[in-house]
């Protein structure tokens, strides 16, 4: 699910999200110094002091993964329809035409093709700046459309995930996208094709239960919270107070669900030698 | 009626009797034809409608359970196993809520741990390796949101669960009894034909859930209830689901036996239709209903 208000504090603060802000300076939500904004996009938005991993806008991941910052971006003009004439606070519609004009995409994800340290691979980016990154038909068929243009062409396919979940505004056609991205990426597999799920922070809900845990191998950024029910929802079923670290990347290795937890500086260079490892 | 019952029996008692039937019985279809999507769902969570095993004990002889994910543990919240249905020996997937509240506890009210998908999966395997069709049965608020449940990785449970369940090469039935809810849900939902009964539900978060992000404010269920479109006859619409099976008038939980049987003959013609296709065309078709799913445009909508 989507949970847009449950997401604890500091995913909402607007200084982890894609944008960094107004000013010259913020402050580290990891080790609270205060940092230049300058330097810090310069260092691929990680705390050059405490290696905090700030959020990085879906083309920013593009440029950081493909070889000399080149690739050819795909279906990008499959935008959401509005099947169930969704309305709450506003209409579903203009919602997405808001995000539209605030992010500059029709939608919460964008795909490409280039090489990756030499391997040719589609690299598919979920924007978790569209609409909490969340997953209606749009979603659902450029990450399915992905897959089996991967297959068509016999090369890797990557998705790096940051997502709250299903988007409710589409009900259960969102839902419907789980078990489509799924098939797509079972057939990848069963052609002995490589798939490589990167998660980011956040990661919960209906992506997760999905093709964020179908990879041949699992990367994630450091302490990414990745999860199923999001922790307010987890706190308010057991009434108790989550452990520190819980669901964050590190949890996850330790507990059997992910490979490797990778700084984004390394991302490119481990992905590159992963590929090389299954493929061709 | 029941004042009328303790009187002495004579022909003036029981045409009464019968008119006051009928009547009850017009008005009772009167209100299940007009119920909100909202009253739908209530309908839907009704503790008497029929649960997993009442379809197995009503429509399969010589069931035999099977426990565990080989891994972990038992989950009482989903079970599995393999029975005869009719001549035809089938798996069997299903949530399981209880009706009291030692069982509603002891079956977590129908929302599984990863070990219930585990084996759930486990099950439509040895379907696989023995050639017998699955059939599901989905009833559940949602997979459990606990830590512990986290910490075994439901996500991975559920993820794994769509993946293979996507290719498995027997025919899949799956038929939505009451509540289908989200990922919990679609973990045992992938299938060749999905079908809900008249007032069960299939939403992607519980109408309250909704209600309490979009407005900050759980009462507005039943706004959130209508404008997700979580009916069977809203799912059909939106071409999720194959078709919707009547039920008796007052719902399921008035006439088990008849919802049941009504249930039993659509998993019937189906299977019969499935069982004769080779598995390529199987598996094919089973892409191709999902693959379809969604709406969106764009030029380059033709595929
Ligand atoms: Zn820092």
């Amino acid at each position: 699910m989507w949970f847009r208000n449950k997401t604890p504090r500091a995913i909402r603060n607007p200084k982890t999200s894609a944008s960094l802000g107004e000013g010259l300076f913020l402050k580290c939500e990891g080790c609270r110094e205060t940092l230049y904004v300058k330097e810090l996009e310069r260092n691929l938005r990680v705390c050059p002091k405490c290696e905090f991993h700030f959020r990085l806008p879906a083309d920013d991941r593009l440029r950081l993964l493909f070889d000399g910052e080149k690739y050819q971006t795909l279906f990008g003009d499959i935008r959401s329809g509005d099947p169930l004439k969704f309305r709450d606070t506003k209409k579903y519609r203009d919602r997405l035409k808001e995000y539209e004009v605030r992010t500059g995409r029709p939608d919460a994800v964008v795909a490409a093709r280039g090489t990756v340290e030499g391997t040719p691979a589609v690299v598919t980016v979920l924007d978790y700046a569209f609409m909490g990154g969340s997953m209606g038909s749009a979603v659902g068929e450029v990450l399915t459309r992905s897959a089996e243009l991967a297959l068509a062409e016999r090369i890797p396919l990557v998705i790096v995930t940051a997502s709250g979940g299903a988007r409710m505004q589409e009900g259960i056609l969102s839902l419907m996208q789980m078990g489509k991205v799924s098939a797509a990426i079972a057939r990848l597999g069963k052609q002995g094709l490589p798939y490589v799920a990167i998660l980011t922070d956040p990661t919960t809900g209906g992506v997760t239960a999905s093709f964020a845990m179908q990879g041949d191998v699992t990367l994630a950024e450091p302490k990414a919270l990745v999860g199923f029910a999001g922790p307010r929802v987890i706190e308010q079923t057991i009434r108790q107070t989550l452990p520190e670290g819980f669901q964050r990347s590190e949890f996850l290795v330790d507990h059997g669900f992910v490979d490797l937890v990778v700084q984004r500086s390394e991302m490119k260079k481990t992905l590159g030698t992963i590929l090389k490892l299954l493929h061709p | 009626m029941t004042e009328l019952e303790g009187y002495p029996d004579s022909p003036a008692k029981s045409r009464d009797l019968a008119r006051f039937q009928e009547k009850l019985l017009k008005v009772s279809k009167e209100i299940y034809k007009g119920l909100t999507p909202w009253q739908k769902t209530l309908v839907a969570r009704h503790p008497a409608r029929p649960f997993c095993l009442d379809y197995v004990r009503v429509l399969l002889h010589d069931f035999v359970e099977w426990r565990g994910d080989r891994a972990f543990a038992d989950d009482p919240s989903i079970v599995a196993g393999f029975g005869f249905f009719g001549d035809r020996p089938v798996a069997v997937v299903g949530h399981q809520k209880g009706r009291d509240t030692k069982e509603k506890i002891r079956r977590n009210f129908g929302m599984p741990r990863p070990e219930g998908y585990r084996k759930a999966l486990r099950v439509m395997k040895l379907a696989e390796k023995f050639r017998r069709p699955v059939l599901s049965f989905i009833d559940t608020p949602g997979a459990y949101p606990g830590l512990d449940s986290e910490e075994r990785g439901v996500s991975e449970a559920i993820a794994r669960n769509l993946y293979e369940m996507s290719r498995l090469a027997v025919p899949i039935v799956a038929t939505v009894t009451g509540e289908g809810g989200s990922g919990g849900a679609l973990g045992i939902g992938i299938a060749d034909v999905v079908l809900m009964l008249e007032h069960s539900v299939y939403s992607v978060i519980s109408p309250e859930g909704c209600a309490a992000i979009l407005w900050k404010d759980q009462s507005r269920a039943k706004e959130a209830a209508e404008a997700m479109k979580v009916t069977a006859a809203d799912c059909k619409a939106l071409g999720v689901i194959d078709s919707v099976i009547p039920e008796p008038p007052g719902g399921a939980h008035a006439d088990p036996f008849v919802a049941i049987e009504a249930v039993g003959r659509e998993i019937a013609a189906h299977l019969g239709r499935l069982s004769a296709l080779p598995v390529e065309k199987l598996l094919d078709g089973r892409y191709e209903k999902f693959r379809r799913m969604g709406v969106w445009d764009g030029a380059a909508a033709a595929r």
